[in-house]
């Protein structure tokens, strides 16, 4: 029996998780992401969800506890957003590198100083060198969906994954969600067997002071040093690229939808002209791209579904006979440009493709982004010269 | 009823030798004696940056045999959280999570994270080893670090505050157990380690850790500074259970008719005081004065 | 000389003695018990109960391995008895 609920992508986030049965939640408030543990909590206290609910005195201690919770074999969730993720780094770091599976949703936010609350995507695209999976969403389905996919992954590769959504844009915007049944999720998602190496039936030190180089245990094995395990690490970082595929193909034959694995094309079939952008921002950018069929010029829209690891090679492919391409996105590296676009540049680089290549950073601060101003600087972008540019600038 | 004697002690020992810290290590004589109260593969310890990562040693050896989770400087009561609610989520008992952090990560850098667990009522046990500074990174100043105590972050006018009311601060959180120990006095530090383990809920206990090469004295000495420290009331011992305060093994004998020593006897000996002031001894002296006789008092109310 | 490195994606360590050498070699000044000045009895052993490292034997005549005993010094100064000298070297031999 389909069960379709109105629901807010932050609802969403907390009824997948729920329906992945995690077992320990830990987590701290902070808009917009609040109501998703709200939610959580909810469950927890009326007995709907049999987990541990710890309510931490920080982000840096949310991520610790679920990492924790995680050594010791348990499923965990948790969330945050902008300062809070921001927060989180240290633990971010110590997470990937404790090869521990935790998902967290993060619900895009603008970074202070100044204060906002509003969206954009400084917050998970700063800290995109962490280790973690980054994978950004354009709706509550996607992040009901994506959130049951994250953990498939991160058991998969034992490495963690950040779920991203745009904040009030997505967070608070109720829609129609189809609910995953239970048992379909219990059988796409295999009970977790803990960290590999690690158990609690025998004496360890989890997570010691490494050298650089390798070292003898007396038995005779040679255990990797630092960089071996950090080599190790980005390994299979590039092998999620396959996980993060097959996870959405196999949801697919499962539930009947997908989501595109690391990307999503949209009328890309015959386009001259792409349009590439992430999230809530790239679905906007479908909009932008009709309009421009009708006034003549074929553009299609690329969705950078996964960003770390980043799909560099299905990019490439999705991007091999356009003319131009347009990146949109709601951050910045600052003192060069936006982050989508520097790495979208970098992958091209090594290839023999050189459309002329655009970007423009858009949306800071929850400042809007409408279809309209995405054609005019895409129109220009196209018919006259490349242009690295900010969209809707005030004061200038 | 209190181990009176050596022989009493169990002869378990979880620590391998062999290990990486300082000779005349304060904290690994309190280990060593913490973990005889303790069960091998039963024990969960949480260790935060510190020279208790040291001692645990660099992989792929370890000389402890406990499960052992590092974390992070600040984030030892989150880690122990995380284990408490894991094992409990996956159904796994019979374990004693202990945290094992030092001053710096407990006074400073990890107050925020201590803090919640007690708050929330963690079933753990975290011991404080102090050794009055950030000694792991080679001796600078920590809010546990005494006054007139030259460390290398006060170079030159030495401490001029007070060691922070850490425990003052911990029994705000009304928690079942608190103690304090001294590896100088490792039967009523193994006592203390039993009693906190067979207590449920939050529990926290701070043993006094000298450190040869942190404060300034030969290595021989580590028992003498351990009890002089007791004897002039620079560390006194005792225990709350549930709020009941009763002052423990040598504070105890002090308080029902010994005399204590002069805080100048304890300074003496220790170049990190080498240039501490006669002022700042009497203010030294006066603290510490006026915290025994308030600690007296309340055993004494407490066990009248 | 294995050069062949074991797979693992995170680091645990296991417990072995010895973690960071023979270190008995950290030694400047090596124990010695006069076993006719030493009680033996086993209401003493305050040797044992104060040693950081626990390398000191509970069993009568005490023994101290030496492989591992850092010299530090507290038994010698703890004995009741003085049944315990340090003397200058790192083994029995040097200082023999």
């Amino acid at each position: 029996m389909t069960d379709i609920r109105i629901i807010t992508a932050n609802e969403a986030a907390a009824v997948a998780a729920s329906l992945c049965g995690v077992q320990v939640i830990a987590a701290y408030p902070i808009t917009p992401q609040t109501p998703v543990t709200e939610a959580l909590a909810g469950m927890v206290e009326s007995g709907e969800l049999k987990a541990e609910y710890l309510t931490v005195e920080s982000e840096h201690s949310a991520m610790a506890s679920v990492i924790a919770a995680s050594q010791v074999g348990a499923r965990v969730f948790t969330a945050t957003s902008a300062n809070g993720l921001l927060y989180m780094h240290e633990m971010l770091h110590w997470a990937a590198g404790s090869r521990v599976p935790v998902v967290m949703a993060c619900v895009n936010r603008g970074v202070g100083a100044p204060w906002t609350i509003l969206n954009d995507q400084q917050d998970s695209i700063s800290q995109r060198d962490t280790g973690w999976i980054q994978l950004y969403c354009r709706n509550s389905q996607e992040v009901t969906d994506t959130v049951i996919q994250a953990y498939r992954i991160a058991e998969h590769v034992n490495v963690p994954v950040m779920v991203c959504y745009d904040g009030f844009v997505l967070s608070h915007a109720s829609t129609p969600v189809d609910i995953p049944d239970r048992e379909d999720v219990d059988r796409y998602l295999p009970r977790w067997a803990g960290v590999p190496g690690i158990s609690l039936d025998s004496c360890m030190n989890v997570n010691p002071l490494i050298l650089s180089e390798p070292r003898q245990f007396p038995d005779g094995d040679l255990m990797p040093g630092y960089m071996d395990l950090r080599y190790r690490l980005q390994e299979d970082l590039v092998a999620a690229l396959e996980t993060i595929e097959t996870a959405d193909r196999e949801f697919e034959s499962l539930f009947g939808r997908s989501w595109g694995g690391l990307l999503w094309e949209y009328r890309m079939e015959d386009a001259e002209h792409a349009l590439v952008s992430m999230g809530s921002l790239a679905s906007e950018s479908t909009l932008a791209a009709d309009d421009m069929r009708r006034q003549g010029l074929r553009v299609g829209v690329i969705g950078v579904r996964a960003y770390r690891p980043f799909p560099a090679g299905r990019l490439v492919s999705a991007l091999a006979s356009v003319k131009t391409v347009t990146v949109f996105e709601k951050d910045i590296s600052y003192g060069y440009g936006g982050a989508v676009a520097m790495d979208l540049k970098a992958a091209l680089f090594d290839t023999e493709l050189r459309p002329r290549f655009s970007s423009f950073v858009a949306g800071l601060g929850g400042r809007d982004v409408t279809p309209e101003q995405l054609v005019r600087a895409a129109t220009a972008a196209i018919t006259e010269e490349p242009v690295h540019g900010w969209i809707d600038v005030r004061g200038r | 009823m209190a181990t009176k004697a050596a022989r009493e002690l169990p002869s378990q020992e979880l620590i391998l030798p062999g290990t990486r810290s300082c000779a005349a290590c304060g904290l690994m004589l309190t280990y060593r004696h913490a973990l005889k109260a303790l069960d091998e593969g039963k024990t969960i310890v949480a260790v935060p940056a510190s020279c208790m990562t040291v001692l645990h040693g660099v992989y792929p050896i370890t000389p402890v045999k406990v499960i052992c989770i590092n974390n992070p400087f600040a984030a030892t009561g989150a880690s122990v959280s995380g284990i408490v609610a894991g094992l409990k989520a996956v159904g796994k008992e019979g374990y004693t999570v202990v945290a094992f952090a030092g001053d710096g990560g407990t006074y400073d850098i990890g107050i925020q994270s201590l803090s919640g667990a007690l708050e929330r009522g963690t079933n753990f046990i975290y011991v404080c080893y102090d050794n009055e500074g950030y000694m792991n990174t080679g001796t600078q100043r920590s809010s546990a670090s005494p006054a007139g105590a030259i460390t290398t972050t006060t170079p030159v006018l030495a401490k001029l505050q007070h060691k922070k009311d850490m425990i003052g601060i911990v029994e705000a959180h009304r928690i079942p157990y608190i103690a304090t120990a001294s590896p100088a006095f490792p039967l009523d530090l193994y006592d203390k380690f039993v009693t906190a383990k067979s207590i449920s809920g939050s529990r926290y206990m701070e043993v006094h850790a000298p450190c040869p090469p942190g404060w300034g004295f030969p290595n021989k000495d580590l028992i003498k500074m351990g009890k002089l420290a007791v004897d002039s009331g620079i560390h006194v011992l005792y225990e709350i259970r549930d709020g009941k305060f009763s002052l423990t093994s040598r504070s105890l004998r002090l308080a029902e008719k010994g005399r204590k020593k002069s805080v100048a006897d304890y300074v003496v000996g220790q170049t990190r005081f080498r240039k501490i002031s006669d002022e700042q001894v009497r203010r030294l002296q006066e603290f510490c004065d006026e915290r025994w006789e308030e600690l007296v008092k309340r055993h004494n109310k407490d066990n009248g | 000389m294995a050069d062949k490195i074991r797979e693992t994606i995170s680091a645990a360590s296991k417990p072995a003695p010895g973690e960071a050498g023979r270190t008995g070699d950290w030694r400047s000044q090596t124990p010695f018990i006069d076993h006719d000045k030493c009680s033996q009895k086993d209401t003493c052993l305050l040797c044992w109960l104060y040693c950081p490292d626990g390398v000191v034997g509970r069993d009568f005549p005490l023994e101290i391995d030496l492989e591992y005993c850092k010299g530090c010094g507290i038994c010698a100064e703890e004995c009741p008895r003085e049944a315990i000298t340090m003397a200058e070297g790192k083994t029995r031999d040097d200082v023999a």
